[in-house]
């Protein structure tokens, strides 16, 4: 059920007949959703639904074997499968601009080519770079703002030292919003578990992405710091500008904050539309509770 | 050896051979125990061009066969690719042998023990030891005196390979990636330095005990392949064939895989892995002294230097047929004996070891899984 | 374990058992001594026989069996047992400090003191003395240019002695073939090292840990056997001479080539050929005051940070933009420039070179170099460096055993310190006004 295009708000992400395939096995089948600009949407779904799956290929971690996912910026929308480099069809050959996009890729394509396009994730269980200190986790996102020329850096130009003061301002401005600025100097392996989700979501957010991937957020965390959780997500989306899209199983946490939940279920979308709608689509009910359930409530 | 036997065993290869074709019978074939037939036998060949002679036969036809490329740089005989061929099976049988050491401690510690090469230098020497202290004692009994020292070398060698672990990897479970590996190097240059200082630094060697060689052929051109040849390519497929009825059918072998796909796990269950990975380590050294003992009857002669290059083809050997795979150890051994043997016969020796490790090299650039390895998929 | 306040009875029982325990253990590690040293150092082979030397192995035996008796018994008492638990707490501890500016402001002097040493050692030190001082020098350079690789990228290089080499053999080739003095010749081999640095690198980018080890071991090899073997152009085995430095056209042989004025000349001293080596000293002093600079500097740099953050997690490095093949290859490179530069002074102060200085042996020490150090550490690296060097020369006695006592150094110091000498440690950030 694809989502109707809204010409004044326009997708910011369109995925289009999403398939992996990974041998013999078929992970995603053609898989096909828009998330909305601005939004704050869910992809949900049984365990081994597929939905880390689709993070990891609208991410760049794998390339999709069919489909196409385009993210679009203002100036211009970027196929998310092209620039990870694909192998050359033989088509490729006679146009010479399709070839020369493809020569690129495969020489310079990659993971980091996604993040830089404006998506920005976080992972399952906790990425951070432990044996460095908070702050540093997070100069280090900001890699690709930074003044990087060598000589630069090497005579410590004023251009090179002005770089890296606006570099610490912004870690430290994020470290307030996150509410870790006393973490500044801590290795981020000995923080608390939950501070370490709240460093790596700040970490993911000094990339200046559009669209922040959110993957379990909640996993592990207490109820407080749930809601505490769901008012930040909020906050990103209302005063940062950023679309948040989120892997969850934390049922309350998706209802109270998605607007748009996309339901996976074997590799398949089965349901795709506002929370309401979803929680009582029969499918639904039937991947989450067994179909017994679901005949039980049909027939009172 | 009794002149019966060798008339018995003369009779059933020709029967055997006599199966292949009419034309085969004609060939003459050389059952040689006189002399010695320990010889490395790379035997240059006459420079001609390619050229049949007059006879017609199949045999004759493929025994005249020779290619020589412009400038010399291949030369391909017939006789010369065959005996590279059965020098090639050796060789890989012996780089298959020290390559199960290095798949199965990988497999289980996820290390690359780099004394395993040097534990096979070992071995040579205690084979040359154990041969010289029976000699000197009497014993006159060939099979009694190889049997007995393969049993002790074997015993002594494990013990090496136990002792490597409780040194230099049981400490260091829990420690940084690299310090294992500087451990290991450490204990590999204590082997071979302990050994060079003990033994002294020149060659060592051992009489050519098994003089028994087969040879086909005539005149200049013949191929030959000696027993203990034979033994060694039956020796080690037959440990491979026993090691992974070990690893498949026992309930040791049981323990070994499961340690291997999940520690912590295995542990929680009450395997005792500490032992198992000792076990592992002791088998490997075990089949690197087998190794030792059939490469000095082989080659006859040995330094304390044998145990780095091989160890590092062994290792290529390994991650060929795919690291963590028996028979994928036995398979990759095979395959780079046989491209080292043909390399060294056809284009020249010098460049033989540039050949092993540029092959290791592209291997682990285009097939980093090895043929036999299961192609890893990001977990992210 | 029973308190200390239980019944003399007891306590006696307690060291019985003990003392039994320590005589198994004893008995035990006596056997499988015996065992593993009885064939291979009381059986010597000469020829086709074996000479009697049991007696070597029984004493080491005998001395392993009375060590490990001690040590168990050791082990026991109050004074042993605190010992073995700062031993094992030491494992557990995060192993990484965070430093404040202040702290490393007090370092300066200690910079300043080393530096005006280094300048005037020289001018102190004897002839064999100086030799030594250089060669510390040029471990110390391989050490800095590894621990970008090892250290900062973690990239498990084993094959490090491939771009000394191409230092070594570029100078002294470069002087054979073009014509080439030392100072033409030391940025084109840093060049040549980076190139190769790059070709050696692309391809390995993609593997991880142990495979990277063994493939850049393998090439290693590969330019050791390719220099024994081309004999035309490398000269093989026989080696290649090398030129000794200039200054400004000064030479420092007794008589200068061409017409020119040799240094001593110039200066109207009488000649010593302690000249050239505290010119080369001084020269590669100032070289490596540089690179360590140059090293300090781009540890802080956006890419000194990508080079750490590859080393801790490298998907979560591709996640945030970085482009991993890149960063690599960079440090591949600086490393391999670091390492050529050496080589260039290697060439030049033994003045010939030959294959042979060139083998995995080489690789192995820059590596235990770097992690003896702690992995990162410049002043660990230099220190461990700088040690590495002068402890054979000051057991030269011992010679024989340098190998040995080298590899059995190492085992024992990765159980005693995997994470080696000194920990790292991490900057601490400040900005005014925004730090609570």
């Amino acid at each position: 059920m694809p989502m109707t295009i809204d010409p004044i708000h326009p997708p910011i992400l369109e995925v289009t007949g999403l398939t992996m395939r990974f041998g013999g096995i078929l992970a995603l089948n053609d898989i096909s959703f828009a998330v909305k600009c601005n939004s704050i949407s869910a992809l949900i779904g049984p365990n081994g639904a597929g939905k880390t799956t689709v993070f990891n290929c609208l991410t760049g971690f794998y390339k999709a074997t069919e489909g196409r996912i385009a993210l679009h910026t203002p100036r211009a929308a970027i196929d998310l499968i092209s620039i990870l480099g694909q192998p050359f069809k033989a088509s490729d050959f006679i146009n010479p601009a399709v070839f020369a996009d493809r020569l690129y890729y495969k020489m310079f394509g990659g993971t980091h080519r996604v993040t830089r396009a404006g998506v920005a994730r976080t992972f399952q269980n906790v990425r951070l770079f432990k044996e460095m200190t908070a702050i540093e986790n997070l100069l280090v996102a900001q890699h690709l703002q930074l003044n990087r020329n060598l000589l630069a850096g090497l005579l410590r130009t004023a251009a090179y030292r002005q770089s890296e003061r606006d570099a610490l301002e912004r870690a430290y401005a994020w470290l307030q919003v996150f509410g870790l600025a006393e973490d500044a100097n801590r290795l981020a392996g000995e923080l608390p578990y939950g501070h370490q989700r709240r460093l790596e979501i700040a970490r993911a957010m000094c990339t200046s992405p559009r669209l922040l991937c959110l993957d379990e957020p909640a996993a592990g965390l207490n109820p407080r710091e749930t809601t505490e959780l769901s008012q930040l997500i909020r906050q990103l989306r209302d005063e940062h500008g950023v679309t948040i899209l989120l892997i969850e199983h934390d049922m309350s946490l998706v209802m109270d904050l998605s607007e748009h939940i996309v339901v996976l279920d074997y590799g398949e979308v089965i349901a795709d539309g506002d929370p309401q709608t979803v929680a009582h689509h029969p499918a639904v009910l039937a991947a989450y509770l067994g179909t017994e359930a679901v005949n039980d409530d049909e027939s009172r | 050896m009794p002149p019966l036997l060798s008339l018995l065993v003369g009779r059933a290869v020709k029967f055997c051979v006599g199966r292949v074709g009419a034309s085969a019978r004609n060939l003459p074939i050389l059952l040689d125990f006189s002399g010695g037939g320990l010889r490395y036998a790379n035997s240059p060949c006459p420079s001609e061009s390619a050229e049949l002679n007059g006879s017609t036969s199949l045999w004759g036809r493929v025994a005249a066969f020779s290619y020589h490329s412009p400038g010399n740089l291949i030369r391909m005989d017939w006789h010369i690719l065959a005996q590279q061929l059965v020098n090639g099976l050796t060789l890989g049988s012996i780089y298959g042998l020290i390559a199960i050491g290095y798949t199965m401690v990988y497999g289980i510690v996820g290390m690359i023990n780099f004394a395993h090469g040097d534990v096979y230098m070992v071995s040579a020497y205690l084979t040359a030891i154990c041969l010289a202290v029976l000699f000197s004692f009497g014993i006159d009994s060939l099979p009694f005196a190889l049997l007995a020292t393969l049993a002790t070398t074997m015993l002594i060698t494990a013990a090496y390979g136990w002792t490597i672990e409780r040194v230099a990897y049981r400490p260091l479970r829990s420690a940084p990636r690299l310090a294992p590996l500087i451990s290991a190097i450490g204990m590999s240059l204590v082997l071979q330095n302990g050994v060079q200082l003990s033994q002294g630094a020149k060659t060592q060697g051992v009489p050519s005990l098994i003089p028994a060689t087969l040879r086909f052929g005539e005149g200049n051109d013949f191929v030959q392949i000696t027993l203990v040849q034979l033994m060694i390519i039956v020796v080690s497929l037959t440990s491979m064939a026993a090691l992974t009825w070990l690893i498949q059918r026992t309930s040791l072998g049981r323990q070994c895989r499961a340690t291997q796909q999940d520690r912590r796990m295995a542990a929680i269950l009450g395997i005792n892995t500490d032992r198992i990975i000792s076990t592992v380590f002791v088998i490997g050294a075990a089949m690197a002294a087998i190794a030792g003992v059939l490469v000095t009857l082989n080659y006859g002669s040995f330094d304390f230097y044998i145990g780095f290059v091989t160890g590092i083809k062994a290792f290529t050997a390994a991650v060929l047929g795919g690291i963590g795979s028996l028979p994928g150890a036995m398979l990759g051994g095979l395959i780079l004996g046989l491209s080292e043997a043909l390399f060294s016969g056809m284009v020249n020796t010098d460049y033989k070891d540039v050949f092993a490790f540029s092959l290791l090299v592209l291997v682990l650039i285009f097939r980093p899984t090895g043929l036999l390895g299961k192609p890893e998929v990001e977990k992210v | 374990m029973p308190s200390t306040a239980a019944s003399p009875a007891a306590s006696e029982v307690r060291w019985n058992l003990v003392f039994r325990q320590a005589v198994l253990e004893a008995a035990a590690a006596f056997a499988l001594a015996l065992l593993l040293l009885g064939p291979i150092v009381g059986l010597v082979l000469d020829g086709y026989q074996v000479k009697n030397e049991l007696q070597r192995p029984l004493l080491i035996a005998a001395i392993i069996a009375v060590g490990r008796f001690l040590v168990t018994l050791a082990t026991h008492t109050p004074a042993g047992q605190a010992a073995l638990d700062r031993f094992n707490a030491r494992r557990r501890q995060p192993g990484v400090l965070v430093v404040s500016a202040a702290e490393s402001g007090r370092q300066r002097w200690w910079l300043l003191a080393i530096i005006i040493l280094g300048l005037t050692l020289p001018f102190l030190a004897s002839k064999y003395w100086l030799t030594v001082l250089i060669q510390a020098m040029i471990y110390v350079l391989l050490g800095l240019g590894l621990n970008i690789v090892v250290g900062l990228a973690g990239l498990l290089d084993l094959g490090y002695v491939a771009f000394y080499a191409v230092g070594a053999y570029g100078l002294a080739l470069g002087a054979q073939y073009l014509d080439l003095g030392f100072w033409s010749a030391l940025p084109l081999a840093a060049m040549l090292a980076a190139l190769f640095g790059g070709v050696l690198g692309f391809p390995v980018l993609r593997m991880h840990g142990d495979y990277l080890a063994i493939v850049t071991l393998g090439f290693g090899e590969i330019i050791r056997l390719v220099l024994n073997n081309w004999l035309e152009f490398t000269g093989g085995p026989n080696g290649v001479s090398a030129p000794a430095p200039q200054l400004f056209g000064l030479e420092f042989t007794r008589t200068a080539r061409d017409g020119g004025v040799p240094f001593h000349e110039y200066f109207q001293i009488s000649y010593d050929p302690l000249h050239r080596f505290v010119f080369i000293y001084l020269v590669l002093f100032l070289i490596v005051c540089l690179m360590v600079v140059v090293v300090t500097r781009l540890r802080d740099m956006p890419v000194g940070r990508a080079w750490e953050a590859l080393r801790e997690d490298e998907i979560a490095c591709r996640a945030l933009g970085i482009n991993h093949v890149l960063v690599k290859l960079s440090a591949f490179m600086m490393g391999a420039t670091v390492g050529g530069i050496a080589g260039v002074f290697f060439a030049t102060y033994q003045g010939f070179i030959n294959p042979m200085s060139f083998n995995f042996f080489e690789s192995a020490l820059i590596v235990a170099i770097v992690v003896l150090g702690g992995l990162g550490s410049t002043t660990g690296v230099i220190v461990a460096a700088v040690v590495l060097t002068i402890l054979p020369e000051l057991l030269r006695a011992f010679a024989d055993y340098r190998v040995f006592a080298f590899g059995a150094l190492m085992v024992l110091m990765m159980i005693w310190r995997p994470r080696g000498l000194m920990r790292p440690r991490r900057r601490a950030f400040e900005v005014k006004g925004l730090c609570p």
